[in-house]
């Protein structure tokens, strides 16, 4: 039932995420100078075209960086019988997007990721005398259960555990607005339907109200 | 000059309505419907809801995965343009201690291209609150005398819900309101949760279309004299769908099963030849002659930046609340030194909000759910509408005045922050167990938000800001604003009442349930409920104007949009505001024929 324009829409916002796929980043602006919005004037960020988005602005993280924040989103939602891992679904291309927005919280995100990668790589050195994308499993491992919990964490862990709170839930924002992640957890919407049925009898019983 | 309409402008129009939204849109509806020739300006662009809505775009789609930013608050889908807490070059400002949020936008359609479509009637106590406990002011119209507009509006605009008869919360008359949809299955534990608490969970009352309207019969009910009228409804309503269950609404809606203006009031009033939209055209003064009487306005064209006047017999203000008093008040001359429409003093004050306060609880009942399409209708299916009038008669609260609850949950469409503060549900879970915990807890929060009635004080008004002008040149509003204990207290009963529904429903509680009414309440208009400023009375050393909406001081002048509002019930304004312009433009036309403007 979506209209043509938003056929186009989609389609063209496929393209963006491909590109972003191919490049380990995101797409470039020159896919921006291509779309454009009919009959409605001069765009601007308070007034951008809704039905076929633009990024207008480049990703900030270094090659480097992106290598050891792909190793850790995929330590935090790796590949299970389930679903594939984090990076699979794009997921560090969208944090290098969110790190590198001008807005005063994106802004603050990217000192602490950016500086939390730099720590992270910087601790595993110091423990393990090697890099940390180049770590065993275990090994990131035991990085990452010094970290995984702020409330739990040594003292000196501080920043580390804040920093890895802060990758959790960018890694889980990019994972599970993906379709992937969207299908994981069974979001199932987004679908016109002819009518709308409520809980099925299954969900009713599981919740009790059978 | 950007004219949406075919026509050239006239030289002379008979009513100049100033705004698009929900006031502008209904008088103009009402108006050109009965042949009154209307000349419309909007501040902002021209909208076209039906090519410009993203129907089913996907977070992966937008930047940031639509997350709110500075520039599009709501985030990236909501369909405000140009808009949120900040207009871009038209700031507003607040008085030593004050923290008011002014939502506006600059589109056609105004806030009803995104605003939540819950559509409440004010009830009887509603219209005499002081009459009742002696605080606040009374309107000087009754629930009797709106009560016909309210049909008229529901079954113009098309409205979900169920006829009740509980007090104070008003049934609609046979066969006005559209079947509710089915409950969601949160939304049915949430009533079984409240049962024992015997708080009361009915279907909402939400203007989105669950079926097609009946295009053959309704339009001649609503124009039972004026077989052209109805045929130009007729013709506009059976393009409207019903809702096909997905997407959000407040993106707006391409095939028009829920309400805008763009969508159900601008096609019909514009299909009569009798409307002529000027976009792009901020609206700065209202001209008058030497006699006192309003001769027309002066606006900034946006695109060329050049001042325009354009003139007509009525002019109608319906710019929102806030917007309209700020005309009104930079509208001065030597017989209105004070403001236009000023005698009383009074334009700027009595600004109010809606009370806000929410706690959200997770469930484990709701955990490990089967995958089921929660999308439902967008917007809320159930509610539960003020239950304790008694206990308040009784004087047994400590706040006046009523909320009704609303609960959003369910398995909707993730979004950004879907799982922070996930860690401390899991204690720090991550890797293969962070997989199944999301799947575990997807769906299992619920949000309990209370919208509940302020009550108008002296303390909280706006006035212009004698340091400040806008990008137009236009002196901006400076907002003073104090709640007082009467919204605090009730703040504070919002979050123990919730408290205790999760707890009914063996939840617990993952956001802070404040004692302190002061924590617990959200920040001035930032419900974006804003009412008040140019009060509606009996008497005109009191009130700016009369029960039509119409200026004590200058005859063919008048507000119809949330300014007149001197009490602002829990019932969220938009219905109400679009019952009280229509009502206000059947006065216009009858006060025509009768040659009185």
């Amino acid at each position: 039932m979506s209209t043509p324009e938003n056929k186009m829409g989609r389609r063209e916002a496929l393209k963006w995420m491909a590109g972003a796929g191919a490049a380990g980043a995101f797409a470039p602006a020159t896919l921006a100078q291509k779309v454009e919005n009919a009959g409605t004037p001069t765009r601007s960020a308070t007034d951008p075209n809704l039905v076929k988005a633009v990024l207008d602005w480049k990703g900030v993280l270094a090659e480097s960086e992106l290598k050891i924040l792909t190793a850790l989103c995929d330590l935090i939602l790796p590949k299970d019988d389930k679903s594939p891992s984090a990076s699979q679904a794009g997921v560090p291309a969208f944090i290098n997007e969110w790190v590198s927005a001008i807005y005063p919280i994106q802004q603050a995100d990217k000192l602490v990721v950016r500086g939390g990668l730099a720590w992270l790589n910087t601790e595993s050195l110091r423990r393990n005398g090697k890099d940390f994308v180049d770590l065993t499993e275990a090994e990131k491992t035991g990085i990452c259960d010094d970290i995984a919990y702020l409330p739990k964490a040594k003292p000196e862990f501080a920043f580390g555990a804040l920093f890895f709170a802060k990758v959790r839930d960018l890694t889980s924002t990019g994972f599970y607005t993906s379709e992937i992640g969207m299908k994981d957890i069974g979001y199932i919407g987004n679908v016109p339907l002819p009518k709308f049925d409520g809980p099925s009898p299954e969900v009713l019983k599981h919740m009790g109200l059978a | 000059m950007p004219l949406i309409t075919n026509s050239k402008t006239r030289t002379e129009y008979d009513v100049i309505v100033v705004g698009s939204g929900a006031a502008g849109g209904m008088t103009a509806y009402a108006l050109a419907q009965e042949g009154v020739k209307v000349l419309m300006l909007e501040a902002g662009r021209n909208y076209d809801p039906v090519t410009e809505t993203p129907m089913f775009q996907l977070p992966k789609d937008a930047p940031l995965r639509g997350a709110p930013t500075p520039d599009k608050p709501f985030g990236f889908y909501d369909a405000t343009i140009d808009g949120g807490w900040q207009v871009p070059g038209e700031p507003y400002t607040n008085a030593a201690g004050g923290n008011f949020m002014w939502w506006r936008t600059r589109m056609l359609g105004g806030r009803t291209n995104h605003w939540g479509r819950i559509s409440l009637r004010m009830g009887p106590y509603d219209f005499k609150p002081r009459s009742r406990d002696g605080l606040g002011l009374d309107w000087p119209m009754n629930y009797e005398d709106v009560a016909p507009y309210y049909d008229r509006v529901e079954s113009l605009i098309g409205v979900y819900g169920t006829n009740e008869g509980l007090e104070n919360t008003p049934d609609s008359s046979p066969g006005v309101l559209q079947p509710p949809p089915k409950p969601r299955g949160y939304e049915l534990l949430v009533k079984k949760g409240c049962s024992p608490l015997k708080v009361p969970v009915i279907p909402a009352h939400i203007a989105i279309l669950t079926r097609k309207q009946d295009y053959l019969t309704l339009p001649g009910r609503l124009h039972p004299n004026n077989p052209k009228a109805a045929a130009t409804l007729a013709a506009e309503m059976k393009k409207r769908m019903a809702c096909f269950w997905a997407t959000a609404c407040g993106r707006g809606c391409s095939i028009k099963a829920n309400f805008q203006s763009t969508t159900v009031l601008l096609p019909p009033a514009i299909a009569t030849g009798n409307l002529d939209i000027i976009t792009d055209a901020m609206v700065r003064e209202v001209t008058i002659d030497k006699s006192g009487k309003a001769t027309g306005v002066h606006y900034i064209d946006k695109e060329t930046r050049r001042d325009r006047h354009v003139k007509a017999k009525i002019v109608v203000l319906a710019a929102s609340g806030c917007e309209s008093a700020r005309i009104l008040l930079n509208s001065k001359s030597t017989l209105f030194s004070n403001g236009l429409g000023n005698s009383s003093g009074k334009v700027g004050r009595y600004l109010m909000d809606t009370v806000g306060a929410k706690v959200i609880g997770q469930i484990p009942a709701l955990e490990n759910c089967p995958p089921n399409n929660d999308d439902g209708a967008s917007s809320i299916h159930m509610y539960t509408p003020w239950w304790k009038y008694k206990e308040q008669a009784a004087g047994k609260l400590n706040f006046a005045r009523g909320y009704h609850i609303e609960f959003s949950g369910g398995r909707r469409m993730p979004a950004p922050g879907i799982f922070d503060g996930l860690e401390a549900q899991t204690g720090g879970a991550y890797g293969r167990k962070l997989k199944e915990e999301a799947r575990r807890y997807f769906g299992s929060f619920i949000t309990f938000a209370g919208r509940g009635e302020m009550i108008p004080n002296d303390d909280c008004y706006c006035e212009i800001d004698p340091n400040v002008v806008d990008q137009w040149g236009i002196p901006v509003l400076r907002f003073h604003w104090k709640w007082s204990d009467q919204e605090t207290n009730q703040a504070a009963h919002m979050h123990k009442t919730f408290a205790e529904i999760i707890e009914s429903m063996g939840g617990k509680t993952t956001s802070p349930v404040e004692t302190d009414g002061r924590k617990a309440i959200y920040r001035p208009g930032e419900i974006i409920h804003e009412v008040g400023t140019t009060c509606i009375g009996a008497d005109p050393k009191t009130s700016v104007l009369n029960q039509w909406s119409q200026s004590w001081d200058v005859k063919n002048l008048f507000v119809t949009d949330g300014g007149p509002f001197v009490s602002n019930a829990d019932k969220n304004p938009t219905l109400s505001i679009m019952a009280l312009a229509w009502r206000s433009a059947d006065h216009i036309m009858a006060s025509m024929k009768k040659g009185d403007l």
